[in-house]
């Protein structure tokens, strides 16, 4: 009987019931009181040099309130890169400054280097029109390709970097030479080059800012489509403005999805603070979709040559890689993590393969800047093995299932340490591929090739079997790597004298539905309705300092900081229990909401007890505070690693290429699961934007650096054809063994696992319909690029 | 300036609006009716869509000016009388077919406008319909889950809820 409450219960989501009346609240629905309209202006080349900025003209048109330019904001600080990563030889990354608005040169399509403040939306519009008809820029050669970049040292997309080059890293580098030696005298290798396609993120709701001055006190506000709030105003108040944080309060109301590209601070953020200060009244931007095609971080971008090396009967000795990563014009807070630490410690899969070298060379390019986008590295990873692990099988003649299987660390192995130095605590790889197997019916597959074939189309079934790291952390083995930044997060839980309860969570839900499962969890763990507690987060005044969501850390982390603050909150109800029942501390027990004395029918509820903690007659004074409200912080002390097997079935119409997906099970380990409904609509998400980025998404820029794709039009979007319905199956569970919640995390799965799936479908359809010179085709497989590769 | 007169979820208003003002920034800027949102400029993505006389219609690309005297529905103007959620909106809820909510208004209004027409649409016929609203978050298997449900139709052999 499935649970109607508590972990493990589908609730249905109370978030709900605001999306679904239109009464959600995302940042451009706000119209606050004298709000004034900010519109930037946009470099229409990839690479230049501003000559000059006219501003007068549009400083003087209708309603125009302010007109800022990279002069003014020449002084403060850069939006740093959170992450500092060293090269092999030891030396550090480059780092140029990111600033508000560009200053001096230009170096994307895109690039904010203007920006006028008007009394409405569309005057300011006209006005940004003006201004950029008012602006010289004289070209520059465009630097686009990344093999180019790093090959010419006399076009620099920042004057101070000579090769283009932020690093060139190795992973681990001390295991170089035993890798080489390793693949040199092996009886088989398989090599294979593969581009990762550059994404946008597109989370529906575009970026937007308001910025708030209180001349009385100070004070500012920013609200703002942001993932984590938190590390936002660090950024903005810091780094950026050199506003004391306690002066700036930064709020991330309903966020309309981020996928990643809301986690980074933008420089529209201190745009608004600054207009909002000089003008004294609220300023609000918000991204037309075009702009947040040329300006949010876009994601992946890697062009790879993967080896693997294994004896003739499919068993693993190495894998090495060496990998372009773009990180475009300027440094994204992740952007130098994601391509190494969130990629290259992902290299052995879950695979027991001894030796495994990466090398990452990240690229400045002029193209919008690369960074984190849902799954992170790890689909850059899980792609480059999966696909080579595919094509070694086709060259030795091996079946994909067996080699998997006889590859797979075994249960028996665990806690398992790759030779990329992820210590993997627990997974059980051989279930979850049975599993996925059994619900995808491989047994049966010759029986429907054979349907399809008599339609004329090729069928093919395509396997992959990924592993991720989520919740990055602890704090102390991140900073060694290079982070600036602790992993930890927190949760306030404050019961309120009526017994009812506002959890204040560092976590931040733009989609996720935390206000349903947090508050799901905390009532099992104090046994009271799910209707009692309110789950708080997105505003820096009130929540405790986390770190916001993504890296599918927020059940992970932050959940288990909030689980931690309500044993505290337990541990204090035991201490008041036992003095209003004059028991002994040890002799009371906490179950179903009661506070009971052990053996007797003496009790308190949980309601009683916080009562008594704000209206504190009966109350032990002396040696306890009054109240009962709790913080936690949790510092993980590992990843999870949650992992699985996903099966993909394709029709390829080899007349005209187009593939279309019949199938697609997933089975996966994400440890124990709060909310079933909640995790089945994580996985289709996932699996959906990697059936985007498999099928369909591409990020073009031309030679000159101009984006192609800048519009919905030209980017295609998964829509609801485009996709089947997923089988989705998480029923092997080997609980996370260091948190207490036994958690994973299921955010980015479907998007780490599903690309190779559907590929590898492809290219199995194409070798069973007997096009057997096909090895490889880059994603999107476009039906050009199938129709193409079919005509050999 | 032009004056323009509609009926908006069963009430009459009235504004001044540009040449140039659109629809939807009449409803938002306007009326305060910020339910309908703006999620592309190209009119592909559907968060906008509303109902102008019983059609579903991009409401980004129209302008106020046009629709003097329309009768104009809003994801505001879904719910039963009583306040509850109506039937397409429950179904959203029951089945998980929203996550950011932002896509949401228009797949709601876009997915009642099928039903008016199609009451008990097959699942590609709902995948047809729904081509012109974006979803970046839940795949669509929930949304076209939702759907069917809504019609009436039984979803209980659809893979995972």
């Amino acid at each position: 009987m499935p649970k109607d409450h508590g972990i493990g219960a589908s609730s249905k989501r109370r978030e709900d019931i605001r999306f679904l009346t239109g009464q959600g609240v995302y940042t451009d629905d706000l119209n606050l009181h004298g709000q004034a309209y900010a519109v930037i202006v946009r470099s229409t080349v990839a690479h230049g040099k501003i000559k000059s900025i006219n501003t007068s003209n549009a400083a003087g048109m209708p309603g125009v309130l302010a007109v800022f330019t990279g002069e003014d904001f020449k002084d403060v600080g850069g939006n740093p890169a959170g992450w500092l990563i060293n090269s092999r030889d030891g030396t550090p990354m480059r780092e140029p400054k990111r600033p508000v608005l560009a200053h001096g040169k230009v170096r994307h399509v895109g690039d904010a280097y203007a920006a006028v403040v008007a009394e409405t939306h569309a005057q300011a519009k006209d006005a940004a029109e003006q201004l950029a008809a008012d602006t010289e820029i004289k070209d520059l050669p465009a630097i686009v390709d990344m093999a180019a970049a790093v090959a010419d040292a006399s076009n620099r997309v920042h004057d101070e970097i000579p090769d283009n080059l932020c690093f060139d890293w190795g992973w681990i580098e001390d295991n170089r030479a035993k890798v080489d030696e390793a693949i040199r005298n092996a009886p088989h290798v398989t090599t294979l080059e593969l581009i990762n396609n550059r994404l946008v993120p597109n989370a529906m709701e575009p970026r937007a800012s308001i910025g708030e001055y209180f001349p009385g006190t100070g004070d500012y506000k920013l609200t703002t489509t942001s993932q984590n709030p938190h590390l936002t105003r660090l950024l903005v108040a810091a780094f950026v403005m050199g506003i004391p944080e306690n002066k700036l309060t930064v709020v991330a109301p309903d966020v309309g999805g981020g996928f990643g590209s809301k986690i980074y601070h933008y420089g529209e953020e201190a745009l608004v603070l600054a207009a909002a200060k000089k003008l004294k009244r609220p300023v609000r931007w918000t991204a037309e979709r075009t702009e947040s095609f040329l300006s949010d971080a876009h994601g992946r971008d890697h062009v790879t040559k993967i080896e693997l090396a294994c004896e003739k009967d499919g068993t693993f000795i190495a894998f090495r890689t060496e990998t372009l990563a773009n990180v475009g014009a300027y440094l994204s807070n992740f952007s130098t993590a994601t391509p190494t630490f969130l990629h290259g410690t992902l290299m052995a899969g879950p695979y027991k393969v001894p030796n495994v070298y990466v090398n990452v060379k990240t690229v400045f390019t002029n193209t919008a800047p690369v960074d984190a986008y849902r799954g992170a590295g790890r689909p850059e990873a899980t792609f480059s093995l999966e696909r080579v692990v595919d094509k070694m099988c086709r060259e030795l003649n091996l079946d994909p299932f067996e080699v998997r299987r006889k590859n797979f660390i075994t249960t028996d192995m665990f806690p398992y340490t790759t030779p990329v130095g992820l210590p993997y605590d627990t997974g059980n790889y051989h279930a979850t591929l049975d599993k996925a197997m059994e619900i995808a019916n491989v047994s049966g597959f010759e029986k429907r090739r054979a349907a399809s074939a008599a339609k004329g189309k090729l069928r093919g079934m395509g396997l992959s079997t990924w592993i991720e790291a989520c919740g990055i952390a602890p704090s102390h083995l991140v900073g060694v790597l290079g982070s600036r930044v602790g992993l930890y997060d927190a949760a306030t839980v404050r019961v309120n004298a009526t017994g009812n309860i506002s959890v204040m969570v560092g976590a931040h839900s733009h989609g996720q539905g935390h206000e349903t499962v947090f508050a799901q969890i905390v009532a099992d763990k104090l046994g009271i309705p799910e209707s009692s507690v309110e789950i708080v987060h997105g505003d820096t005044s009130k929540i405790p300092f986390g770190m916001g969501s993504y890296g599918s850390r927020s059940l992970a982390v932050c959940g288990v900081a909030m689980t931690k603050a309500i044993d505290k909150i337990v541990a204090k109800g035991k201490k008041i229990a036992a003095h209003m029942l004059e028991a002994a501390e040890e002799d009371i027990s906490f179950e179903d909401g009661k506070f009971a004395v052990a053996g007797t029918d003496k009790a308190k509820t949980f309601g009683e007890i916080a009562f008594s903690a704000y209206v504190p007659h009966n109350y032990p004074l002396e040696t306890l505070e009054p109240g009962l409200e709790e913080t936690a912080f949790y510092d993980p002390n590992n990843f999870t690693y949650p992992a699985g097997a996903y099966i993909c079935e394709v029709d390829v119409d080899p007349d005209t290429g187009k593939v279309d997906i019949l199938s697609f099970v997933c089975a996966d380990d994400f440890g124990n699961i709060m909310n079933p409904m909640i995790v089945d609509g994580q996985v289709h998400g996932g699996v959906g934007q990697g059936i985007g980025q498999a099928l369909l998404e591409n990020t073009t820029y031309d030679e000159n650096g101009q984006l192609l794709t800048g519009s919905f039009m030209d980017y295609a979007m998964p829509r609801a054809e485009d996709v089947p319905f997923y089988q989705v199956d998480y029923s092997c569970q080997t609980p996370c063994t260091h948190n207490p919640l036994g958690v994973k995390g299921c955010g980015e799965a479907g998007a780490i696992g599903s690309p190779p799936a559907v590929v590898n479908a492809v290219i199995d359809a194409l070798h069973r319909g007997g096009h057997t010179q096909v090895k490889h085709i880059d994603m999107p497989v476009s039906p050009s690029r199938v129709w193409s590769a079919i005509q050999g | 300036m032009t004056k323009v007169t509609m009926t908006v979820n069963g009430k009459a208003v009235s504004g001044e609006v540009e040449g140039r003002t659109l629809l939807v920034s009449f409803l938002r800027e306007g009326l305060g009716l910020t339910g309908t949102h703006v999620g592309c400029d190209t009119s592909q993505c559907g968060a906008c869509v509303v109902h102008v006389n019983g059609q579903p219609a991009k409401s980004c690309t129209a302008f106020a000016a046009d629709l003097d005297g329309a009768s104009i529905t809003t994801i505001e103007g879904m719910a039963n009388a009583d306040g509850s959620l109506g039937t397409i909106q429950q179904a959203f809820q029951d089945h998980h077919g929203l996550q950011c909510g932002f896509c949401t208004p228009g797949m709601v209004m876009s997915s009642a406008a099928l039903l008016a027409e199609n009451p008990k649409p097959t699942e590609m016929e709902v995948r047809h319909y729904l081509e012109g609203n974006i979803c970046r978050c839940t795949g669509y298997h929930n949304i076209v889950k939702a759907v069917l449900a809504a019609s009436g139709q039984d979803v209980s052999k659809i893979a995972a809820e």
